[in-house]
């Protein structure tokens, strides 16, 4: 930091996705959510703050836990859903960014069904920018959400064995947990027929399985996904009933799991689609209330540790000498 | 606009693909054509009026024939008009390019050809052609008047940036084009298996969340059209090939005798899928940039004349049709100014001889479409490129004469700059004086 001259901790402007974190940095923004998660009042640090939650898709429950995580820590909280007709334009989303950054916001939380989307806004803007989900790309906050609730229940993120099952194919939180789960020293593996399963996935460094009770056999972490209902209808999986049958999650198919494996799911569920609702519902295995707990604690760690590079007065001070998020020109 | 005049180029290295010509000599250029040439020409009538240019040893060749060129007008003016093209193309040492008929409106009808042909004589300062569409308004269902298209000019039918991707659509159009002897161009990607705004399938796709445009897509287009060809006898051309598999499927097709040629663009042999990095919106092309292994497969294609046309694939867009996230983003980069130098690369790294990457960019595609341009002859149309082989220099986008600068090469250190362009006699491009 110019300020001080040492090595700074958390060398990030934006929290733009899980690769390319060190296991020190994650440590260091899941301990920082750690407080938060155990002391829960209200606070002050960030008054005088601005941050926009931007949303080009439809999100209730990240959107919600960003607010609440940042007007607990005192900031003032706007939130903007972008039409997704202009969506389809994409014209627009630099023109937005521009007008949006005129206002001085601190923070930029954004949601965009576009992979990169988010990293191209946070290269025109002068604000700190969280990325909430980008297309299939990453959505970092959720990682960081379900490690700090593995890490709470287990005590560790290394060395345990995660199943991630489901639209791998589509999924942002795939691509953070197996970015996430991997640097901190988990094993990973992945299940989904075949249609779900991206190319070259095993370069992520995840084991592939197609079945489930191969899959999750002496897993310590079971992580369902969502699938998404349109994609039901015979274009990546044949129906519904087809898919619960050979791949949503029941004591069946957990029996092989280790007798203390522990259920997640990032949520919204299609209860009896990827997961039968009394596994979801199971007090002692079921971790899914946890994470949507967790979430404001992280996202307000995650608040916290990137305005830390703003100015002391509330508005973008003068710009910290930190790594740039990219270099190349377009 | 430049002046016809006459010309007398002292001291060059001379190269001429079609003869293997490569020696130090003259060019005598007289009334737009070549009048003489050799190590020690005899001119018994020195014109009066004669322009010597002493050309320091440097390399003069036949003027390149760029085969596949997205000209923009009519109708997207705001990227590229024929006269930046053209000012591009002499810039690059292009003397004859071949424009792409999905301008809008499609070049499917007579008059439109005309209209090229008409605004290539305004400009004076490049051959511009043009294909005429495969099936009106490119819509892949009618083929088009192919034979009418052709005798007001047309040099080959396609349908541009899309694939004619109905089976018995491209088999008709192969039959009748194969009526009159004419030539169909095919951009290879089977449509249903292209996912649109994707890159290349595989490991750093799957990273980016991007959509995965799998290999197979090219390879079965190939393979079908490669069946219809047979069927049908008609000539084909395949564009921009960037997969072993299809490259491999040509040179079996080629070694049955089949009417099968194909081209490539800078891109596919100079770059791979890793120059996406962080969703660089340059490095998206159509098809996608692929793996290593299929760059180093096209540059096998080229090396062993599988491959016998190296075109631009120029496609120029404004900065907001780039300035996009990835997936929506426009496909294509400008390619007219970068050509030359590129191609040399296949020289300097030694893959192919200097006569051989020449060959490729203007005998080759004179002879596919036709063309007397792409030779060092008396006679010959004076279309001639002057270039310095050796002196490294680094693309600078900025200097770009097109009108868009949507490059991935900015900055990349080439050898092999045009010194000067002369097109039919007129000395289009100067780079002492630009």
């Amino acid at each position: 930091m110019s300020d001080t001259g040492t090595a700074t901790p958390f060398p990030h402007r934006h929290l733009l996705g899980i690769e390319g974190f060190s296991p020190d940095e994650i440590t260091l923004l899941l301990d920082l959510a750690d407080t938060y998660a155990e002391r829960r009042e209200k606070r002050s640090l960030l008054a005088g703050r601005t941050v926009i939650n931007l949303f080009f898709e439809n999100s209730t429950r990240t959107r919600t836990s960003f607010e609440l995580a940042a007007k607990r820590l005192g900031a003032d909280v706007i939130n903007m859903q972008v039409e997704a007709s202009s969506v389809k334009k994409g014209e627009t989303l630099i023109d937005t960014a521009m007008t949006l950054t005129a206002m001085h916001p601190d923070v930029l939380v954004i949601r965009h069904p576009e992979s990169g989307a988010v990293q191209l806004i946070s290269e025109k803007v002068d604000c700190a920018v969280i990325n909430c989900g980008d297309g299939s790309h990453e959505h970092p906050t959720q990682a960081l959400l379900d490690a700090l609730t593995i890490r709470r229940r287990k005590g560790r993120l290394g060395g345990l064995v995660v199943a991630i099952c489901g639209d791998i194919l589509h999924s942002r939180v795939a691509r953070s947990n197996i970015a996430l789960l991997n640097i901190m020293g988990a094993r990973v593996r992945v299940v989904a027929p075949r249609t779900l399963i991206p190319a070259e996935v095993d370069r992520l460094g995840v084991e592939v399985f197609h079945d489930m009770r191969q899959g999750l056999k002496d897993v310590d972490i079971v992580m369902m996904l969502r699938l998404q209902l349109e994609r039901m209808q015979g274009s990546f999986v044949p129906s519904l009933r087809e898919y619960f049958h050979f791949f949503g999650l029941d004591y069946a198919k957990l029996a092989v799991a280790k007798p203390d494996a522990l259920i997640m799911h990032p949520g919204p569920m299609n209860r009896g689609v990827e997961i039968d609702s009394e596994v979801a519902d199971d007090i002692d295995r079921s971790l899914i209330r946890q994470q949507v707990e967790m979430g404001v604690a992280v996202r307000m760690a995650c608040l916290d540790m990137l305005t830390r590079h703003l100015g002391q007065e509330p508005g973008p001070g003068p710009e910290p000498e930190l790594e740039p998020a990219w270099n190349g020109n377009r | 606009m430049p002046k016809k005049r006459n010309y007398l180029l002292q001291g060059a290295r001379l190269l001429d693909p079609e003869t293997g010509r490569d020696e130090i000599g003259s060019v005598l250029v007289m009334d737009g054509e070549i009048a003489a040439i050799g190590a020690a020409p005899s001119f018994p009538d020195l014109p009066e009026k004669l322009i010597t240019v002493a050309c320091g040893g440097h390399c003069l060749a036949p003027g390149l024939v760029d085969m596949r060129v997205h000209l923009r007008e009519p109708g997207a003016e705001h990227r590229e008009t024929m006269d930046t093209a053209a000012e591009a193309a002499a810039a690059g040492g292009v003397t004859t390019m071949v424009g792409l008929p999905d301008t809008d409106p499609p070049i499917d009808d007579v008059a439109l050809v005309e209209f090229v042909a008409r605004r290539s004589r305004e400009i004076k300062k490049a051959d511009i052609r043009t294909y005429a569409a495969a099936t009106r308004g490119l819509a892949g269902k009618e083929i088009t008047e192919m034979g009418l298209l052709a005798e007001a000019g047309a040099l080959a039918f396609t349908d541009g940036g899309t694939a004619i991707a109905n089976a018995r659509v491209m088999q008709r159009a192969l039959s009748y084009a194969r009526t009159f002897g004419l030539l169909v161009i095919q951009h290879p990607e089977e449509p249903s298996l292209s996912s649109p705004g994707g890159m290349n399938s595989g490991e750093i796709a799957t990273r980016l969340g991007l959509p995965g445009i799998n290999p197979v897509a090219e390879i079965i287009m190939v393979e079908r059209d490669l069946r219809l060809v047979e069927a049908t006898g008609g000539r084909l051309h395949v564009a921009h090939v960037s997969t072993e598999a299809a490259i491999d499927a040509i040179r079996r097709a080629k070694a049955r005798g089949l009417p099968v040629t194909c081209d490539t663009a800078p891109p596919y042999f100079a770059l791979n899928e890793t120059s996406v990095g962080d969703y660089r919106t340059f490095a998206k092309l159509s098809p996608p940039l692929r793996s290593e292994w299929d760059r180093r497969a096209v540059v096998g294609g080229l090396k062993d004349g599988t491959i016998d046309v190296i075109a631009s694939d120029h496609s120029p867009w404004d900065q907001d049709s780039k300035r996009l996230p990835f997936t929506s983003a426009a496909s294509g980069i400008v390619g007219l100014e970068t050509l030359l130098p590129l191609s040399l690369e296949l020289y300097h790294n030694g893959h192919l001889t200097l006569l051989d990457v020449l060959r490729r960019l203007s005998l080759g595609p004179a002879a596919i479409l036709g063309l007397k341009a792409g030779r060092l002859a008396v006679g010959a149309p004076a279309d001639l490129v002057l270039f310095d082989l050796d002196r490294p220099r680094r693309i600078a986008i900025a200097d770009f004469k097109s009108k868009s600068k949507n490059s991935p090469f900015d900055g990349r250190p080439v050898q092999g700059f045009v010194l000067k362009t002369l097109y039919r006699g007129r000395l289009v491009f100067d780079a002492a004086s630009s």
